[in-house]
C-alpha cells in the first residue's frame, strides 16, 4: 500500500543522505522525497512517498525514528490529509491556435502560464498527483519540452499536526 | 565542574580533545597516528591522563576498543587517522553496529578548507561510515568541538549502545577557542525509552503466568543493559527454562539448571526443541537473528510471544510478536518482578513439572558429545580442558568459524561480560585485538583468545603491541589446517568439494610467536593437552601461544541447516 509519511528532522548537512541512504541500504520503496526548511530554520520537513506492506511500512517508521537527526514523524496515511505537488510544463506552441488552446487547457485545470516566448509556454500546475496526469495527458497533442515535478508534499487535516 | 573541564583562556582543538577525553574518564585510546591527527598526538603526548596504545594495523586498534568496552562497563575509544587509516578502521566500526557495541572512533580528516579537492589522504569518512555507524559527526568549527565529543559519548553509550564517528579536520586541531566540557546534554531528536509500558508489563505478567511450556529466550542486550542479576532473579523465580544466543552468554549462569545452553544453528538439541514446542516465549534483548529462527515460517509455531528490547526496530522485525515492551532490560525486568509479585498468581506447577521431564528427555540426547578416545587432538576437549583449568573465570575472546562455536559450547560462562566475540558480522581477525582490550580493562585476569589458524593471521600483526605492552594472553590456536567452517559446509551442503578451505603452507606458530617476542608451544597429543595449558597459565607474566594440532575431520554439532525449523538439527 502507497503511504505518506512526513518527517521533521534537524537542518543539518547530511541529514537528507542518512534518509536516502536508509532507504536504498534496506531496499525500501521511494516513489518521491521533498525536503526543506520550516519556518523554523533549525528544522527541515521532509515528505516521503513510499509503498510496501504493513510490516514493511512499520520497519520504516522504526528506521527512520531510530535515525538521530529525526526528530518526529506521522504517517500520514492513517489520517485525513491534503497532498499537493507542482508542476512546471514547458510546451512549444508556435502558431496562434496552439497557444489558444494550450491556455484553455491551462485555465480548466486551473494552471498558470508564467512564462511565454514567441513559440513556448511554462505553465505551473497544482494538485494532487493524478489532476497533473491528467493535465499532462491533455497535453499530448503538444510537443512538451520539459516537465518538473516537485513531489509530493502532505499535511494532515485538522487537530492532527507535526511539529515539536 | 572539576579544572580540567573548563578553562577560560583559549586552548587548540587538540588540546579541547584531550581534556574532553579526561572528562569522560577516558582511561585509553587505541589508535594509531598520521599526518590529519599528528596536532593530537602532540597533545596527547604532552599530557599524563588518557594513555595511548599504539596497534600495528587500524582495524586493531577500533577491535581492541570494542575488546575494551565489551568486558567492561566503558565505552571503547580509537583514533586514527584520515584516509587509509579511517578506511583500516570500518571493519571494526561495522562489527561494532552489528553487536552494538558503545565505541567512540575519532578520525583525522584533511583541513576545512581541502575537503572535497580530493586533498592528499582525504576520504568521506562521514559518507563512507554512515551505514555502519549509530551516528557521525564533521566537526567544522573548533567552537563545536567539546560539545560534539559530548554528544559522541552520549550516543554511544545510551539506549542500543552502537559506534559512534567523529572526524576532526586538521585546522580544527590547531585552532583555538575557550573550552567547557558540557557536563550533561540534551538532544531534542534523540530520547531513548528506559522503562517498559505499564500497561504491557501487566500483559506480559499475565501471559507469563498462563504458561504450560514455556521458555525464556535472552541475548546480547542482557550483557550491554546490565540486566544479568535480574535476569537470574527472573528467571529463578518462575522456575522456567532458560537459553541464550551467541551474544548472551554469561547472562544467566551457564552452570544453572535451569539453563538449557545456547541455541540457534549450533545450539543445543534441549534448547531448540524447547523453543520449537513453547507455548510462551519471553525473548529479552534479544534480536531473532537468522542464525536463531532458522526458517522463519517454522520458528516457534505454537507460541505467544512476549518481546523486551530498548530498540523499538528490534520488535517485530523478523518475528511477529504478541506483547512488545520497548525498554531497557535492567529496570524492565524489575518491573516484571514486581509485576509477578503483585499479580499473586503462580506459575503452573503441575505443567511445569511435565514441560521439565519432556526436557530432560531432549538433555538426554548429549548432543554436545565428542569422541574422548580420539588419538587425535579434540578441539572440544582443548576448550573444555580450558574451561576447567581456568575454573570458568577467564575473559575469553574468540575469532569466527569451528572453533568459535566450540568455544561458544563448552567454556561455561557463569557471569556476563567474560565472552567477547563477534556474533553480528562475523569478522575473522577480532580474537586478538579483542584479547588486548579485554586485558586492558584488566590487567590482572586471566585472558584468553580461542582462534584458528585462519583466523589469527587477519590481525596476526598485533602480537607485536602484545610484545610492547607486555600483555600476558593465552592464545589458544585449534589448528586443523582448515578453513574449518567453510569445509564444513562443503563437506555437508556440496558433495566434499573443498574449494580454496585447506590452508597450505601454513607458518610454523611458534617460530612466529618467538619471533615477536612471546613463548610458543605446539600440542599434537591429547595427552600433553592439560600439560600445556597448565605451563601457559603459569607464565603469568608472558603471552603464551599454544598451537594444537587438531583433528582435521571434526565438525561443529549439533547444526539446523539453512532452511530448517529448530526442531531438525542434524545431530552427531
Ligand atoms: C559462525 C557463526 C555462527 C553463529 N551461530 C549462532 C548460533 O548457533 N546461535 C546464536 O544464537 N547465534 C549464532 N551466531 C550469532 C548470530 O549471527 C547473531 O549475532 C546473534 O544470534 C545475535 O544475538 P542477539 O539476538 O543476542 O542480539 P545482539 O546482536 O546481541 O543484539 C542485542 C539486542 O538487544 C537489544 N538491546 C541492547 N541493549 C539493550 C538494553 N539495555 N535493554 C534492552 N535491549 C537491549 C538490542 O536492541 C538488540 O535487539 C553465529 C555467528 C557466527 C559468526
Ligand atoms: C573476514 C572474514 N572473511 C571470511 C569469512 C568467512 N569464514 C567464516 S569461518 C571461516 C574459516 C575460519 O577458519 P579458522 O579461523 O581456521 O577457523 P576454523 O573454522 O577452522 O575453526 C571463513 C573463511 C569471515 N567470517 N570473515
Ligand atoms: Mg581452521
Amino acid at each position: 500500500m502507497r503511504h505518506i509519511i512526513s518527517v521533521l528532522l534537524e537542518n543539518e548537512a547530511g541529514a537528507l543522505s542518512r534518509v536516502a541512504g536508509l532507504f536504498s541500504a534496506r531496499g525500501y520503496n521511494i516513489e518521491s522525497l521533498t525536503v526543506a526548511p520550516t519556518d523554523d530554520p533549525s528544522l527541515s520537513r521532509m515528505t516521503i512517498v513510499t509503498s510496501g506492506s504493513d510490516e514493511i511500512v512499520e520497519q520504516i517508521t522504526k528506521q527512520l525514528n531510530k535515525l538521530i537527526d529525526v526528530i518526529k514523524l506521522l504517517d500520514m496515511t492513517a489520517y485525513p490529509h491534503i497532498e499537493r505537488e507542482m508542476a512546471l510544463v514547458k510546451v512549444r506552441v508556435p502558431e496562434a491556435a496552439d497557444r489558444e488552446e494550450a491556455k484553455r487547457l491551462a485555465d480548466i485545470f486551473r494552471g498558470r502560464i508564467i512564462d511565454v516566448t514567441h513559440d513556448t509556454y511554462v505553465v505551473e500546475i497544482t494538485g494532487e498527483g493524478s489532476k497533473l496526469d491528467a493535465f499532462l495527458e491533455a497535453l499530448q497533442p503538444f510537443p512538451v519540452l520539459e516537465v518538473v515535478r516537485s513531489g509530493v508534499m502532505g499535511i494532515a487535516r485538522g487537530d492532527v499536526s507535526l511539529q515539536i | 565542574m572539576s579544572e580540567t573541564a573548563s578553562s577560560s583562556t583559549a586552548i587548540t582543538g587538540a588540546e579541547i580533545f584531550c581534556r574532553s577525553l579526561q572528562a569522560e574518564g577516558v582511561e585509553v585510546v587505541f589508535g594509531y597516528p598520521g599526518g590529519a591527527v599528528l596536532h593530537i598526538y602532540d597533545a596527547l603526548y604532552r599530557q599524563d591522563k588518557v594513555s595511548h596504545v599504539l596497534v600495528r594495523h587500524e582495524q586493531g586498534a577500533v577491535h581492541a576498543a570494542e575488546g575494551y568496552a565489551k568486558s567492561s562497563d566503558k565505552p571503547g575509544v580509537a583514533l586514527v587517522t584520515s584516509g587509509p587509516g579511517a578506511t583500516n578502521a570500518i571493519t571494526g566500526i561495522a562489527d561494532a553496529y552489528m553487536d552494538s557495541v558503545p565505541l567512540v572512533v575519532f578520525t583525522g580528516q584533511v583541513p576545512t578548507s581541502l575537503i572535497g579537492n580530493d586533498a592528499f589522504q582525504e576520504v568521506d569518512t562521514v559518507g563512507i561510515t554512515r551505514p555502519c555507524v549509530k551516528h557521525n559527526f564533521l566537526v567544522k568549527d573548533v567552537k563545536d568541538l567539546a560539545t560534539t565529543i559530548k554528544k559522541a559519548f552520549y550516543v554511544a553509550t545510551t539506549g542500543r549502545p552502537g559506534p559512534v564517528v567523529v572526524d576532526i579536520p586538521k585546522d580544527v586541531t590547531a585552532d583555538s577557542c575557550e573550552f567547557e566540557y558540557p557536563e550533561s546534554i540534551h538532544m531534542r531528536s534523540y530520547n531513548p525509552v528506559s522503562k517498559g509500558h505499564t500497561g504491557q508489563i501487566r500483559k506480559a505478567v499475565e501471559l507469563i503466568l498462563s504458561a504450560k511450556q514455556p521458555m525464556i529466550y535472552t541475548g546480547g542486550g542482557v550483557i550491554l543493559g546490565k540486566g544479568s542479576e535480574a535476569l537470574t532473579e527472573f528467571t529463578r523465580k518462575l522456575g522456567y527454562p532458560i537459553t541464550n544466543t551467541l551474544m548472551g552468554l554469561g547472562g544467566y549462569p551457564a552452570s544453572d539448571k535451569q539453563y538449557l545452553g545456547m541455541l540457534g544453528m549450533h545450539g543445543t538439541y534441549e534448547a531448540n526443541m524447547a523453543m520449537h514446542h513453547a507455548d510462551v516465549l519471553i525473548a529479552i534483548g534479544a534480536r531473532f537473528d537468522d542464525r536463531v529462527t532458522g526458517n522463519i515460517e517454522k520458528f516457534c509455531p505454537h507460541a505467544k510471544i512476549v518481546h523486551v528490547d530498548v530498540d523499538p526496530s528490534s520488535i517485530s522485525k523478523n518475528v511477529k510478536v504478541d506483547v512488545p515492551i520497548v525498554g531497557e532490560v535492567e529496570p524492565v525486568l524489575r518491573e516484571l518482578i514486581k509485576g509477578l509479585d503483585e499479580n499473586g498468581g503462580k506459575p503452573d506447577a503441575e505443567a511445569l513439572a511435565t514441560w521439565w521431564k519432556q526436557i530432560e528427555e531432549w538433555q538426554a540426547q548429549d548432543c554436545l558429545k565428542y569422541d574422548q578416545n580420539s588419538e587425535l587432538i579434540k578441539p572440544q576437549y582443548v576448550v573444555q580442558k580450558f574451561w576447567e583449568l581456568t575454573q570458568g573465570e577467564a575473559f575469553v575472546t574468540s575469532d569466527v568459524g569451528q572453533h568459535q562455536m566450540w568455544a561458544a559450547q563448552f567454556y561455561r560462562f557463569d557471569k556476563p561480560n567474560r565472552w567477547i566475540n563477534s556474533g553480528g558480522l562475523g569478522t575473522m581477525g577480532v580474537g586478538l585485538p579483542f584479547a588486548m582490550g579485554v586485558q586492558f580493562a584488566h590487567p590482572d585476569a586471566t585472558v584468553g583468545c580461542i582462534t584458528g589458524e585462519a583466523s589469527i593471521q587477519m590481525c596476526i600483526q598485533e602480537l607485536s603491541t602484545c610484545f610492547q605492552y607486555q600483555l600476558p594472553l593465552k592464545i589458544l590456536n585449534l589448528n586443523n589446517r582448515y578453513l574449518g567452517m567453510v569445509r564444513q559446509w562443503q563437506e555437508f551442503f556440496y558433495q566434499g568439494r573443498y574449494a580454496m578451505s585447506y590452508m597450505d603452507a601454513l607458518p610454523d606458530f611458534v617460530k612466529l610467536a618467538e619471533a615477536y617476542g612471546h613463548v610458543g608451544i605446539q600440542v599434537t597429543q591429547p595427552g600433553d593437552v592439560e600439560g600445556a595449558i597448565k605451563e601457559a597459565l603459569a607464565q603469568k607474566e608472558r603471552l603464551v601461544f599454544l598451537d594444537f594440532i587438531t583433528d582435521q575431520s571434526e565438525n561443529v554439532y549439533p547444526m539446523i541447516p539453512a532452511g530448517a525449523g529448530q526442531n531438525e538439527m542434524i545431530l552427531v
